[in-house]
């Protein structure tokens, strides 16, 4: 106790480097030298992790209770499932390439790199929508299949719905900031972050694909 | 200088945009304070309606029959009604009033004065925070008049398969779906505001405001937001699969082989088990959001009016990330009769028990706290003794529902009811009071009063304990909750029933007293004495501007922090006590 009353003004608040400070900020600097969108964006991802982290013990809890589970390598095409996650992944690869290149100020660079992100976004929604129809085509609904265990429909259909929207929400996202970024109306901060948001969406389809379609 | 420029521009805005859709913290924790309190007036409403049945069941009472047709055909409550009362008024305690009045009302109040900023990191976010939670409680409230069947009455905890089979109850066809859409509004928003609580105490604090500096209010609430924030996604994920349940016919939560009316239904595989483990998995940490922050309020109350430093302030922030930290692995305890397997509750009673270590550092810390100390009886200090008294009451009925072979007989009877009440409910409602009291002249430059509070104080604390206390010997007893009648169909318990009036007529002063409390406040706002910007000598950062705070707290400039909130009676101060933004340097030359 006596040396937490003591204790002098922390140092080094002061001597942040400057480019750590948000512009405009008439707000002291943050201790921890992060952004604050940042910060909040973290936070976000943890939080939103746990709502798929949810989903995929739900997934595992109603899999273990049940007596039978249906064999997955009948059911989806492993080539399909291959191209879908290399379409997603290396998108993760190219926004980061973007993001690199616009802080270099390289700005073609990033504008190539950015484009190729929304495309993979968009070919991997494709593939995805060709997905259900296929199994929609098949008869699995929410509440029933072809396949024996009703539940594993309502939980695929489910999940990778949810995880569908994510993507779709980070691909509307990119569009609406890139053409933002092309009238020069938003910050190379902005841009990060939507970043981080893709990379998390790519992430969590690796646990998704681990859990649902490989285990 | 830049931002000298940039505040110019900052001018505080016309009625609308000040008042009603405000982007400003302290408006915003306002809106959420009032909101909040006329939410648990409704709630109080609905309790002593239900313990009018519970005293004298299936009584008639003509004047209710004449104001509530519907709902008191002949003055007799009808039980569909009963169910849907203490499932709404469970509902909007814990989470309309005691969530938002904690988090909302003080959390937005009181982070960015306790931590030196001007706002919050995101006020926009923070606005809409209010309104979504608003939206909620309308669609809430709105179950009672526009849902055919009545609100939702499965119960706080919506259990299925009573909740996701739309024909099993009234109450599970329409009002259900108004608690999903309700419950949906009321997690955004509280995700809303604890990613900017959480933002705002980690990259807004003062120069030389570390963390163990902060205030244990700003630590608790901070630790709180946190809380929310990880363990909502699980409600969330437990309502959007039983919407689908409801609507879409899939069984994530219903099993094969269910008979409703005579008929099987068709759904296959789910458990509602299921739906438990997800429900405890938010619901055990929620008891924790509505715990922490009164916590964080009594110590600094506690501290103030003590004129001592707070005893073991490293303890005591140690202690608020355990509960913090321990309360994600413990919800297991609300399920030992659930059928789960009695080794995992093993697990769950042991983890349990261990929560009562650090709870127990923070009892002994505030008792160490008051002794040798110049206690003041100050209205705010009363509530915050009384925190203590019910926080130690309900944490050691505590201990006998963590213990599963105790529980298996205690479980689902008033015991537990009797439990909750003392610890979550009555300690936070304690809490919120008391913080009201202490915070008002922050909050709207008048002092509330003191007569008028203390005797809100003495008929709250008395007669809560005799609403509550009584209740442990029915739940020993055997008796259960949520008995529409509680004698007709369970002759055992008739000579029990007289507790039941005892209880019944204490908690109809309760509820009178708080309009004492209403009255209070809203008379104190227009027409109490001024206040000045430190009336009860404190030191915290909050105390160090005019009361109330100028639109943009410390308008661009923001104070340099010295040293923790706890220097009363410092040995060198002139005063007993010395605001953290005194220097060591002037404290010798005395000049603060």
């Amino acid at each position: 106790m006596e040396g937490i009353k003591k204790m002098e003004p922390t140092a080094g608040i002061q001597g942040l480097p400057a480019q750590n400070r948000e512009e405009k900020d008439h707000f002291a600097p943050s201790a921890f030298s992060t952004n604050r969108k940042k910060t909040m964006m973290w936070v976000f991802i943890i939080s939103d992790a746990l709502l798929f982290g949810t989903f995929l013990a739900v997934y595992t809890f109603e899999r273990f209770i049940s007596p039978t589970w249906p064999d997955r390598w009948k059911i989806f095409d492993p080539g399909y499932l291959a191209v879908m996650t290399v379409v997603l992944l290396s998108s993760s690869t190219f926004m980061a390439t973007a993001v690199e290149g616009l802080k270099q100020g390289k700005m073609k660079r990033f504008g190539f790199f950015y484009t190729i992100t929304i495309l993979c976004g968009i070919g991997f929604l494709g593939m995805q929508a060709h997905e259900w129809a296929h199994f929609i085509g098949l008869g699995a609904r929410l509440n029933t299949n072809p396949w024996g265990v009703p539940l594993f429909s309502g939980l695929f259909f489910m999940i990778t719905g949810f995880h569908g929207f994510h993507v779709l929400t980070g691909v509307l996202i990119l569009s609406f900031i890139g053409i933002l970024k092309a009238v020069g109306k938003v910050s190379d901060d902005t841009i990060e972050l939507a970043g981080m948001y893709w990379s998390f969406v790519d992430l969590v389809w690796v646990f998704i694909l681990a859990v649902i379609y490989l285990l | 200088m830049e931002t000298k420029t940039l505040e110019a521009h900052h001018k505080i805005p016309g009625f609308w945009r000040h008042y009603i859709f405000s982007t400003n913290h302290k408006i915003i924790g306002i809106q959420y304070l009032i909101t909040s309190f006329f939410v648990a007036l409704t709630a109080a409403g609905m309790a002593m309606l239900i313990r009018l049945e519970i005293a004298w069941p299936e009584h008639s009472w003509p004047l209710l029959g004449r104001i509530f047709p519907g709902a008191f055909p002949g003055g007799v409550m009808r039980p569909e009604v009963y169910a849907a009362l203490f499932t709404m008024h469970g509902t909007l305690m814990v989470f309309f009033f005691l969530s938002a009045a904690l988090v909302g009302g003080f959390g937005n109040f009181l982070i960015p004065l306790q931590i030196g900023a001007d706002d919050m990191a995101f006020p926009f976010l923070n606005m809409l925070s209010y309104w979504v939670y608003l939206l909620g409680f309308l669609v809430m409230i709105s179950s009672f008049f526009f849902s055919p069947g009545g609100p939702a009455s499965a119960g706080w905890t919506s259990y299925p398969p009573l909740s996701a089979i739309k024909s099993a109850v009234a109450g599970s066809n329409w009002g259900q779906s108004f608690w999903i859409v309700g419950m949906a509004f009321f997690i955004a928003s509280f995700t809303m505001g604890g990613l900017n609580f959480v933002t705002t105490v980690l990259s807004m604090r003062a120069k030389g405001l570390n963390m163990m500096r902060l205030p244990l209010t700003t630590w608790a609430l901070f630790v709180t937001a946190a809380v929310g924030i990880f363990a909502f996604p699980a409600l969330t994920a437990a309502v959007i699969m039983l919407f689908l349940d409801r609507h879409f016919g899939t069984s994530f939560f219903l099993p094969s082989g269910l008979y409703v009316a005579g008929k099987l239904l068709n759904n296959k595989g789910g458990s509602p088990l299921l739906w438990q483990h997800l429900f405890w998995f938010l619901g055990h940490p929620e008891v924790y959001i509505v715990m922490l922050p009164a916590m964080g309020f009594t110590s600094d109350i506690l501290s103030t009016f003590c004129r001592k430093p707070i005893f073991g302030y490293a303890a005591m922030v140690g202690s608020i990330l355990a509960i913090g930290s321990l309360s994600f692995i413990v919800w297991g305890h609300h399920m030992f009769v659930s059928g789960m397997n009695p080794y995992l509750g093993m697990f769950f009673d042991i983890t349990t028990l261990i929560i009562a270590v650090p709870s127990a550092i923070k009892t002994f810390n505030w008792m160490a706290t008051l002794w040798g100390g110049k206690i003041q009886l100050t209205t705010p200090m009363l509530f915050a003794l009384a925190f203590i008294s019910l926080f130690v009451t309900g944490g050691l009925s505590g201990i006998f529902l963590a213990a599963a072979p105790a529980d298996i007989q205690l479980h689902d009877t008033y015991f537990v009811i009797s439990h909750f009440h003392f610890i979550m409910a009555g300690a936070s409602l304690f809490g919120i009071l008391g913080a009201t009291n202490f915070w008002f002249p922050k909050m709207f430059g008048k002092m509330m009063n003191e007569t008028l509070g203390k005797l809100h104080f003495w008929i709250t604390f008395i007669t809560y304990y005799c609403v509550f206390f009584p209740m442990m010997f029915l739940g020993l007893h055997g008796e259960m909750r949520r008995l529409y009648d509680p004698i007709q169909y369970y002759t055992m318990f008739k000579p029990l029933q007289p507790i039941n009036v005892f209880i019944s007529i204490n908690a109809f002063i309760l509820g009178a007293a708080q309009l004492i409390f209403a009255f209070n406040f809203f008379w104190s706002m227009f027409k109490g004495k001024k206040a000045s910007s430190n009336p009860w000598n404190a030191n915290g950062l909050e105390w160090t501007l005019p009361s109330p705070p100028p639109y943009e707290n410390w308008e661009g400039e923001p104070p340099e922090v010295y040293r923790w909130p706890y220097d009363y009676s410092y040995p060198e101060a002139p005063k007993d006590y010395l605001p953290q933004i005194v220097p060591d340097k002037a404290i010798a030359a005395g000049n603060f």
